[in-house]
This record gives structure tokens, sequence and C-alpha cells, in this order.
């Protein structure tokens, strides 16, 4: 029975984990497959923790804190967009200026405001999200496998790792079955064949990054105001350019980009429940190696062993219509 | 009397500095095909580009129906019944043809319904106009042909009256071209206006009835077809009377000099792109290699040249084995061999644009004598000899210090020629030397060739355009898929026996 509700436990925390990765790829999806590479899924991550954190805590309400984190991460993408869309500038460049912008940013902020560098005070109970528990999961916990999958995995969570679930069926809808997605498609495929087709390029590529705003913010306010209670400094901690990797790996699509945001959760997960474990013939693996396990994985994986992934046509060109 | 459906006044069009369209009045018939014929850069594009809303003029008016309109978008002209398919096609590749048909024109939200609905419709349409298109297929697997009947099936659903097409035969075989022509000229049947835009004179004479010529900006002239001839279409483009034919001696064939044995060449993503090709070029001859863009000439050039590794067989020059699949000779000890090569792709591999013309004249004899001495170039030498040469190459501005990229097409490439004969080369490799050319150059470069070929040099001339190989070539090989299809003395052959053989199909 132990072996049963260890699995349970390490799906429940994958869940967990995989969360801020799922919003992050399925925002990358939207930016990027409207042809503007989206690097800076990190910083708004960040930007997104900071301002949900500070929001929750002088407006009292976390869900005003989320609100505020949308706002602020859709102006970040415009300004993305400003510089890349509008001026035709380098989308990477553009997206790490953002990323060293906000690293800055908010441990001065943290500093100006509460007097301590990155850090923001702990919210309370009222400040932020709190686990649901779903109804009569105590109650059915003790029926075998269908009590574990109910009242172990299903319940207990935050309401963003609900909705970073529901959204994957929904960004895939957005994406394929209705004539936004087409759009959207083909202006990061051909813009030339959607702007001849009577469509604004442009206006396509800030719709697109506008979504994206909206759904990186889901991730930063999931670190900052639900599994923890207040921001620190450079909290994201790469999860921005992991989601990345996993949207990349998943082949721009929804379906499989959630499949590689659950690999990265689990190996994060399993990573953290075989620090300190024991291996018989090998003995205490080094926490260091566990630690760099997601990131192996990445390198493993992007190197090849997912076949070619094939990006958007015109990823990163900005559209010049006249010569 | 007529009304015109389309009627431009006054337009003008700048980017940047040039001035690409200068007061441009023009009258279009409804249910006529309407030429317009100008060279590469003389504004043709530009113009159409504007009356389809793309591009948005400085002034000047146009007006649909006799009723003046303001096109802001692609969008605005759509509405107003006027479709264009481009030179390259406006379709998103890895698409369905109904999802590239609909983009824009969705009708819909979320997909259902009008899905259905459209789908009905354009098979009604391809029933029509027997276009044999299958809705649900992917563009990347059509055929070129196939695709560019997409853009005119796309035009139709969304209601043009106006259709114009840019350079549509540029990408066709003959065969294709014909399937094309006859599209529209049922098209122009039902009553729609078709606006054909081309440099080739043939298709004018062919399908039009009314033409237009623009020069460098300015539309010179409006006649009809049937007023008119070719040789003075093309005076009225070139602004000076052209020699049409090229005028070739016998051929004096000598001994074979170069020799290619079961040649198989790779290209970069490691697909087999020649295939077992065997040929020999004789001293004063000039072998064509006609072939849809595509089937292999390319890397059959770069092998032949030196640029490209040979994956199997070997190349022969003067009976001396020169490369195989161990080891080949590098175009520097090809070209100290007498061979000499004028890349198909000018812009790439010919010149570096960013140099000046004198540079690039001399680029590659640039360390031997006298252009150099002791390492250290002669500026001296290097401009008496330039001014020199650009004079006898008739490059035009006659300026060795402007930099290469703003001459024109023809001039660059007449650099490049100049460069590559200069050395008398015992076989020179050619490569679409007048893509992009204009007409009064091509007549000068076409003729140079004909003079080294009955100096005595064997010449191999890769090109894309049907008409060139039949005037220049001795004799004609035809490249499908990698492989050679065909042979043929260049006596009584047609550009229709060829073009089956182009296609795969003989």
């Amino acid at each position: 029975m132990e072996f049963l509700s260890d699995i349970a436990s390490l799906i429940n925390s994958t869940l967990r984990i995989s969360t801020p990765l799922v919003f992050a790829a399925m925002a990358g999806i939207f930016a990027e497959r409207s042809g503007v590479i989206d690097f800076s899924l990190e910083g708004k991550m960040l930007m997104a923790a900071f301002v949900a954190a500070v929001g929750s805590y002088y407006l009292g309400n976390p869900w005003l804190g989320l609100l505020l984190a949308i706002i602020v991460c859709v102006c970040l993408s415009m300004l993305h967009g400003f510089a890349s869309v509008t001026h035709k500038g380098d989308q990477v460049v553009s997206c790490v200026a953002i990323n060293i912008l906000i690293i800055g940013l908010t441990t001065a902020l943290a500093a100006a405001w509460f007097g301590q560098a990155g850090l923001t005070p702990t919210l309370n109970e009222d400040q932020r999200f709190l686990e649901i528990h779903l109804p009569f999961a105590d109650a059915l916990r003790d029926i075998p496998i269908i009590g574990t999958l109910y009242s172990d995995i299903l319940s207990g969570h935050y309401v963003f790792v609900y909705l970073a679930y529901l959204s994957v069926p929904i960004v895939f809808w957005i994406v394929f079955k209705t004539s936004f997605g087409l759009r959207l498609r083909a202006v990061g495929e051909n813009p030339s064949a959607v702007d001849t087709a009577g469509i604004n390029v442009y206006a396509m590529r800030y719709k697109a990054l506008a979504v994206n705003g909206v759904l990186i913010a889901f991730a930063g306010a999931h670190l900052s105001t639900a599994v923890n209670a207040n921001f620190f400094r450079e909290m994201s901690a790469g999860r921005g350019y992991l989601a990345l990797a996993a949207m990349i790996f998943g082949k721009w699509h929804p379906k499989t980009a959630l499949i590689a945001c659950l690999l990265f959760g689990f190996t994060d997960a399993l990573q953290i429940r075989l620090q300190g474990v024991e291996l018989p013939a090998i003995g205490e693996i080094p926490v260091q190696l566990i630690q760099a396990l997601p990131y192996i994985l990445t390198v493993v994986l992007l190197a090849g062993f997912v076949g070619k992934a094939i990006a958007p046509n015109a990823i990163g060109q900005p559209y010049i219509k006249e010569r | 009397m007529v009304s015109p459906i389309l009627e431009l006044t006054d337009i003008n069009k700048s980017f940047g500095h040039v001035h690409a369209n200068k007061n441009i009045n023009l009258k279009i018939n409804k249910g006529t095909i309407h030429g317009i014929i100008g060279e590469n850069g003389a504004g043709k594009s530009t113009l159409m580009s504007i009356v389809f809303g793309l591009y948005q003029a400085n002034s000047g008016s146009i007006k649909i129906n006799g009723k003046e309109i303001n096109l802001r978008s692609p969008r605005d002209s759509i509405i107003n019944g006027i479709g264009m398919v481009h030179q390259h096609f406006m379709l998103v590749e890895n698409f369905t043809v109904l999802e590239n048909i609909i983009l824009g024109f969705e009708g819909e939200t979320v997909f259902g319904e009008k899905l259905q609905k459209a789908k009905e419709d354009l098979e009604k349409l391809c029933q029509t106009y027997n276009f044999n298109i299958d809705l649900d297929a992917t563009i990347s697997d059509l055929s070129v042909g196939f695709r560019q009947r997409v853009e005119i099936l796309k035009s139709l659903y969304r209601g043009a009256e106006i259709l114009i097409l840019d350079e549509p035969t540029g990408v066709l075989t003959p065969q294709e071209v014909d399937e094309l022509f006859k599209i529209l000229r049922s098209l122009k049947d039902e009553g729609k206006t078709i606006v054909l835009i081309t440099h080739k004179l043939i298709e004018i004479m062919d399908l039009t009835s009314e033409v237009s010529v623009m020069r460098q900006g300015e539309m010179v002239g409006h006649t009809k077809t049937e007023d008119t001839s070719k040789e003075q279409l093309a005076e009225m483009m070139v602004g000076r009377s052209v020699l049409l034919r090229v005028d070739k001696k016998e051929i004096k064939k000598g001994e074979t000099i170069f020799k290619v044995n079961n040649l198989s060449v790779k290209d970069d993503l490691d697909v087999t792109r020649v295939k077992d090709v065997n040929l020999e070029i004789c001293s004063g001859e000039i072998l064509g290699i006609a072939g849809v863009t595509g089937n292999g000439q390319t890397e059959l050039l770069e092998a032949l040249s030196g640029i490209r590794k040979v994956e199997s067989g070997s190349i022969e020059l003067f009976g001396e084995k020169i490369s195989d699949q161990n080891n080949f000779l590098n175009p520097r000890m090809l070209k100290e061999k007498g061979l000499a090569h004028v890349p198909e792709d000018r812009q790439r591999m010919g010149l570096i644009s960013d140099f000046k013309a004198h540079e690039n004249l001399i680029f590659g004899y640039h360390d031997q004598e006298p252009y150099s001495k002791s390492a250290i170039l002669n500026n001296k030498e290097i401009t008496e000899y330039s001014n020199k040469v650009m004079q006898e190459y008739d490059v035009r501005p006659n300026s060795p210090n402007l930099i290469t990229s703003n001459f024109s097409g023809g001039n660059q490439q007449k650099i490049i020629l100049s460069r590559e004969l200069n050395e008398n080369p015992k076989i020179l490799l050619v490569g679409q030397p007048t893509r992009g050319v204009d007409i009064g150059a091509i007549e000068f470069i076409h003729q140079r060739l004909i003079d080294m070929r009955d100096k005595g040099a064997a010449i191999l001339l890769a090109s894309v355009e049907l008409d060139e190989i039949l005037s220049l070539s001795d004799r004609i090989i035809v490249m499908f898929d990698g492989k050679i299809v065909g042979e043929k003395e260049n006596k009584n052959v047609t550009d229709r026996e060829l073009g089956l053989l182009m296609a795969g199909v003989a």
C-alpha cells in the first residue's frame, strides 16, 4: 500500500510542478505560431509572480493580484510586439532585454517598497490561493484505486492546476477549430498569404501576443500566490526556458507540449523524492546530479531523440511588406 | 464604346528614392485579356500590387466600373472584385487547399456550417472550370501547376471579376502553360477580365487582345494586339530596336574535351539530386540542359564546377580524370585547367554585392599579374583594365567604383561574364545566364556565348527558359528528377517535345 501512495504522491506533485510549465508552453504556442519568438516567457513569468504577490498583498484578494499580473504581462507582450513586430527589431534581442530588465526591476522594486531586496511580505490566507478539496474527497479515500485517484491525485490542488490542464483542450480548440486559429497558424507560416487575404499581419501578431500575456500571468501567479506565499528573487528559476523547450519538443502543438511539460514536471518531482535516497549498489546519488536531471533530459530530448522539430516557417522574421 | 472596368489615372509610387511608377494611366475593358509587358523592374508588379491594395499609391485615382474607390488593403480590392495570382504563390504550404482558400473569408468564428458550404461551393467551381483539385490535399504535395490553379480558384471563390496574373508562366512547362491559357480563355468567355503581366512577348501575342507597355516606371504605349508585332513591342520595351533571333553559324565540332561518367550528386539535405548522369561536350559546341527548376541542374553544375562533392562517378577534362568521389579539384584548380563558371545564382555565388565593380571584375584573378605584384594590389592597372572591359561589355553605368549591387541584373551579369570569358576558357559552364536580365542585355549575352563557341570553347548551358535553350544550343539534354531523360540534336525540335520530357511524361 505504501508503494501505491508513493506513486500517488509522485503523480500529485508532477501535476503541481508542471502547472506553470503548461501555462507558459501554451503562451509560447500562441506567440510562436504567429511567427514571433518568445524567449521572454521567463521574464514575464517572474514579473507576473511579483505583481501578483504585491497586488494581493495591497488589495487583499489574490484574484485582484492575478488581474494585475495579467494586465502587466499583456503590457510586456505589447512591448515585445512594439519592438519586434512594429519596429521589426530582432525578436531574440527584444526578449533578452525584457528578461534582464525584469530580473533587475523586481529586485529593485521589492527593495524600494518593502525594504528587502527581492522579497515581498508573506501573504496571509485571505491574500493567497488555497488548495481546493473536491467534494467527498475524505469520504472516498478508502476505496481502493478510485479513492486514491480521486482523493490523493485529483483533489487538493490549487485552482491554477485545474485551470492549466483545462487550458490545453481550449488552446487546441482555438488553434485548430476556429478562424482565429487558422489565421494565427497562417501568419506564422506565410505572412504574405495572410496579407493578400486581406488580414492585417501586424494586428494578428499583436492579438496572439495579447493571449500570450494573459496565459503567462497565470504561471507567475501560481508561483507567488499559490504554491508560495510571497515573491522571492528569481523565483521563476528557468521555468520559462524549460517551458519553451517543452513547446519545441512538443512541436508547437498543445497536446504534445502538454506531454513534454508533464515529463519535465515528473523528472522534477522524482528529483525531489530521490534526494537522500540510497539506491542499492550505487549508494546515495549526489544532490547536484539529481537536481540537474530535468535539464539533462531537456538537452538529451532536444538533441534529437524526438525527431526533427519543424518550427513555423516564418518564425523570427519581421514582416516587411514593401521592398 | 465599351466602358472600362478598371481605370487608373496618374498613379505615382516611390520606394525611397526609386520612382517605381510615374504618372501611370491605364484603362482595362471588361471581358478582355489585357497584357502588361515590360522588362524586369519596369514597375509592372508594383502597379498591379497597387491595384490589389497591397501597396498604396502616393497619388492618383483608381476607378472600378466608373466609381472611384480607395484601396487601403487587399481586403478592399477583393471586395471590389479584384483577384491576383502572384508570381510567388501566396499559399501556406502545410495547409490544405480548402484552408488556404477560406483564409480571411471564413465567414464564421468557429468552423462548422459555413465550412461545409464553402466546400460544396468550391466543388461546384472546380467542376465548372474543370480544375480537378482535391480540396483536402496539402499544398506541399501539389505540383506548381496545381498550386497555381489553387490560386486562381481562390480568387474566383472570393468573387473576382478582374483577375491579375503576375508572370504566371515562369515556373510552368509548355504543357502546363497550354492548360493555363485554356483556363484563362474560358474565364474570359465567362465575362471575366484578365490582366496578364509578363515579359514574354510570345504570350502577349498568343493570348491578349490589348497590350500596354511599361518602361522604367512609365507607361510608354497602349495598343490592340492585332495592330502590333513582337518586334515593335520589344522596341517599345527597350527603347531601341532589338534582335530577337540569335544568328548562329554552322557548328564546327571539335574533339570531345569534357566527359562526365555515371555522376551522382547529393544536396545539403543528403538527398540524391543527380542520378547516374553521363554526358560529353565537344569543343565548339553548346550543350543545353533543359528542365523544370529543381530537377538536379543546380547540383550538376555545382559538382562540375568543383563546388559540390561528387557522390559517385567521375569527371574528365581532356581525357584526364579531374574529380571522383575520393578526390576532386576545387574551383581554383579547375580554373587553372581552363574551366570557367557563370553560376546560376549571381547574387549568392557570382558576385560580392557589396564590393565595387572593379573588385568583382578581377576577383579570382586578383592575385595574378598585372592586377597585383608581391601580394599588393595594383590599383592603377585594375582601374585601367576595368574601364576597358566595362566599355567592351557595355556595362552601364561605366563606373568601376560603383558598388556592384547598384547595377541592374543585366549589368551585373555582364560583369561576371567579362570576368569569366576574359581568360578564354576551354570549357564554360553557364547557369541561367539571362534570369532577371533585360532584353537588350540578353541579346548581348547570347551573342557573347555564341562568339565563345565559334572560338572553339565547349559550353554547357543550363536554363529554365526553353526559348534560350532552343535558340543557343547545338545539342539538348533534358533533366527530370536528376536523370537525363532525353537527348536531341537541336534540329527541328519543338518546345512541345521538350516539354513532355521535362514533365517526365515521355
